[in-house]
């Protein structure tokens, strides 16, 4: 297990310079750079680029480093990678690090809850419609399901803030950023509460389109397991219906439910940006968007670099919980 | 195996339930109702199980040898049905069933029928790779049938008890075989693995569907003579599902042949093997490979028809090398052919 946690700590490395730089070069070659637009904003909209002197733009370029050939820039990027630093933002000058501190966590807790939420709520769904498979509850159930899957998020996100965000209707949630203002003087409890509360329209967003693909997948899962023979073995030896489906057919069907878990965080946290950006959640996602916008480069590579990382390493729980849950999989295969 | 009648008349189902009778199914249909039809995989099938004998049942693939079997534990799953019959089981010593003594399982709860399922009648699988669970431990599932059928024993009496069987079943090291996962044992290992789990249930009955198929040659003869062994020392009865007839010839006292769903002769493995009546079960025997054949074997012309639309008159008559006119007006009915043989056939060989 140790030989093998470590080849595969090791092989993260090269995958992660790789996806990094790629993403360097990416970058660099998109259309408009930091110091076009910084001269744009210097100038007002009517002054014309051409016309801003060459030493200004030379000077800029200096600053940021930009003036430098890409592979340099990239080595650069990276020795400072080593020592944590990331570089300060172009937009503010603040460390980027500090920003990525803010927003993490945030975006981190909304997403951990979506999920959690989202297999509490797939797994008992998706048995129920294998158990009551092909009858009326169960493609109702579908049928549901699939709508909400089809259901833009940006729409839902518009109706929940128009119905229940105090637009015409209900003042049941707030529906722009975590916390209250003055939320400084509550509890601890009244804290987390409050930002509890901020968070409940953005999970319901994050959260609904996510029932369809595990619930079909859970219910898909225990179908085939159900029909196997070992199924049949364990009626033979006279258990009951439920010892046999929680028992014997639960733990096999969860097998790749159980393993998804570990590459759903950072596909998930890709998909929060839409949300983010909507209820404006000071969150990874939010800073991203901001970032690319205003071609803030050392932010852009330090988020990239946290997701590379966080979906390696998603990747490698996911190959261990299949270590962990199915008894047939062992280290020394892998 | 059933009482005498007069000869060449149709068969009536025994009235009465010999006291060496365990196990007595009368009449039993299952059919498979699916939208290419209805197939009768058991139409109107009816035998014993004397205690302590094995009671073999041969038959082409698809002949419902499978469907009878779980038909017996009402483990046939929908599209399948059962629409007909008793399973009587005789429950000697169960007070609750005293004054008849015997069962039917058919008209048990649901709840009550699960005792009985394992407990009384256990089952082994073709496929020793796909019957096990591949995320428990072989300790596991075997204490976990002990656990249903043993109540009175506490977890380390279990236990014990799980090694026992692991014994029983000559696996070497049960320690570590009952630590082990199924993946970790051979295919033979796995097969006696799977009557180990049987046996924790302590069934009366065992039912072995085609215990070996899965099997190479030299494990099969172990695994077979394992079966035989256990069933003298346990006093069990066993029901012995397969193709192929040498195993039957070894292992059975008693012969069913059956044919699209229906037993078509039935008899003492003597009197099948020396008088087959039916001229399906004289093909089967041809077909048999014995010390003497040279050349090529013989075959069975043809295959078997299918059950959702079966022809008018004998099932068989497509293949029958003595078929006359009125094979294909007529269903014939089992005929007692001498003590304890019937055939079903109008035009028996002598
Ligand atoms: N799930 C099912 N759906 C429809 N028909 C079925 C189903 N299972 C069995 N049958 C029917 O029952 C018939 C008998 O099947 P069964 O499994 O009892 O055959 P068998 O004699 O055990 O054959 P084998 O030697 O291949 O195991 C089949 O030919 C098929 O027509
Ligand atoms: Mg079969």
């Amino acid at each position: 297990m140790g030989v093998y946690l470590f080849k595969r700590l090791l092989l993260i490395i090269p995958t992660f310079l790789g996806i990094t730089l790629i993403t360097f070069l990416i970058i660099q070659m998109a259309p408009g750079s930091p110091v076009s637009l910084k001269i744009q904003q210097m100038g007002g909209e009517g002054i014309r680029t051409e016309t801003v002197s060459k030493a200004v733009i030379e000077q800029t370029k200096k600053l940021y480093g930009l003036d430098q050939p890409i592979h340099v820039q990239y080595l650069q990027w990276i020795k400072r990678l080593a020592t944590f630093n990331f570089g300060d933002s172009y937009k503010d000058h603040r460390p980027v690090l500090t920003k990525i501190r803010e927003a993490l966590p945030v975006t981190l807790l909304l997403n951990f809850i979506s999920i959690f939420l989202i297999y509490l709520i797939s797994i008992p769904l998706g048995i129920f419609s294998a158990l009551k498979s092909r009858t009326l509850l169960d493609q109702a159930v579908t049928v549901i399901l699939f709508i909400l899957y089809s259901l833009p998020s940006f729409w839902v996100a518009m109706i929940l803030i128009i119905y229940l965000g105090g637009g015409e209707y209900l003042n049941l949630f707030p529906v722009a950023g975590i916390s209250s203002q003055g939320v400084g003087e509550l509890t601890r409890w009244g804290q987390f509460g409050n930002v509890l509360w901020h968070l409940v329209l953005p999970i319901i967003v994050l959260t609904y389109g996510g029932f369809a693909f595990l619930a079909r997948l859970s219910r898909a899962q225990l179908l085939e397991v159900i029909r196997q023979d070992y199924i049949r073995t364990a009626r033979a030896k006279g258990l009951s219906e439920s010892a046999v489906i929680l028992k014997h057919a639960l733990r096999n069907s969860l097998i790749p439910l159980i393993t998804l878990s570990g590459t759903l965080l950072p596909a998930m946290i890709g998909g929060s940006v839409v949300v983010e950006q909507i209820f404006s959640i000071p969150g990874m996602g939010k800073l991203g968007f901001e970032a690319v916008l205003s071609r803030d480069y050392p932010t852009v590579m330090a988020i990239a670099a946290i997701e590379a990382l966080l979906t390696l390493v998603g990747i490698l729980v996911s190959d261990l919980m299949y270590v962990w849950v199915d008894p047939r999989i062992s280290f020394e295969g892998m | 195996m059933w009482p005498p009648g007069p000869r060449g008349q149709p068969r009536r189902v025994a009235p009465t339930i010999m006291n060496d009778t365990l196990l007595t199914v009368e009449n039993l249909k299952t059919y498979f109702f699916t939208e290419r039809g209805v197939f009768k995989s058991v139409d109107d099938v009816s035998f014993t199980v004397p205690r302590g004998k094995t009671v073999g049942i041969v038959g082409e693939s698809g002949s419902g040898k499978s469907v009878t079997a779980l038909s017996i534990l009402r483990l046939v799953s929908a599209p399948g049905k059962i629409v007909g019959g008793r399973v009587m089981v005789s429950c000697r010593g169960v007070l609750q069933y005293a004054p008849t003594g015997t069962v039917d399982l058919l008209t048990l709860e649901e709840s009550e029928m699960r005792r009985f399922r394992g407990g009384k009648i256990a089952m082994i699988f073709q496929e020793p790779m796909t019957s096990l669970n591949p995320v428990f431990t072989i300790g596991d599932q075997i204490e976990e049938a002990v656990a249903l059928h043993q109540k009175e024993l506490n977890e380390a009496q279990r236990w014990e008890q799980v090694l026992e069987v692991l014994r029983l079943v000559r696996i070497p090291d049960p320690e570590r075989a009952a630590r082990s996962y199924p993946h970790e044992l051979s295919g033979g290992m796995r097969q006696r693995a799977m009557i180990a789990i049987a046996l924790g249930c302590r069934p009366e009955i065992l039912i072995a569907d085609e215990p070996t198929t899965a099997l190479d040659v030299t494990v099969q003869a172990q695994v077979l003579e394992l079966l035989r062994e256990l069933r003298e020392r346990l006093g069990m009865s066993l029901i012995l599902i397969t193709h192929d007839l040498g195993v039957v010839a070894e292992q059975a006292d008693e012969v069913i042949v059956m044919y699209a769903g229906k037993i078509v002769e039935q008899g003492t493995v003597r009197q099948i093997f020396s008088h087959p009546r039916h001229p399906y079960t004289r093909a089967l025997l041809e077909a048999l490979p014995t010390f003497h054949t040279t050349g090529r074997l013989r075959t069975i012309p043809g295959s078997v028809p299918s059950l959702a639309a079966l022809p008018r008159g004998c099932s068989f008559q497509e293949r029958c090398d003595r078929v006359q006119q009125r094979c294909r007006e007529e269903d014939p009915e089992l005929m007692v052919m001498g003590e304890g043989q019937v055939a079903r056939c109008f035009f028996p060989e002598l």
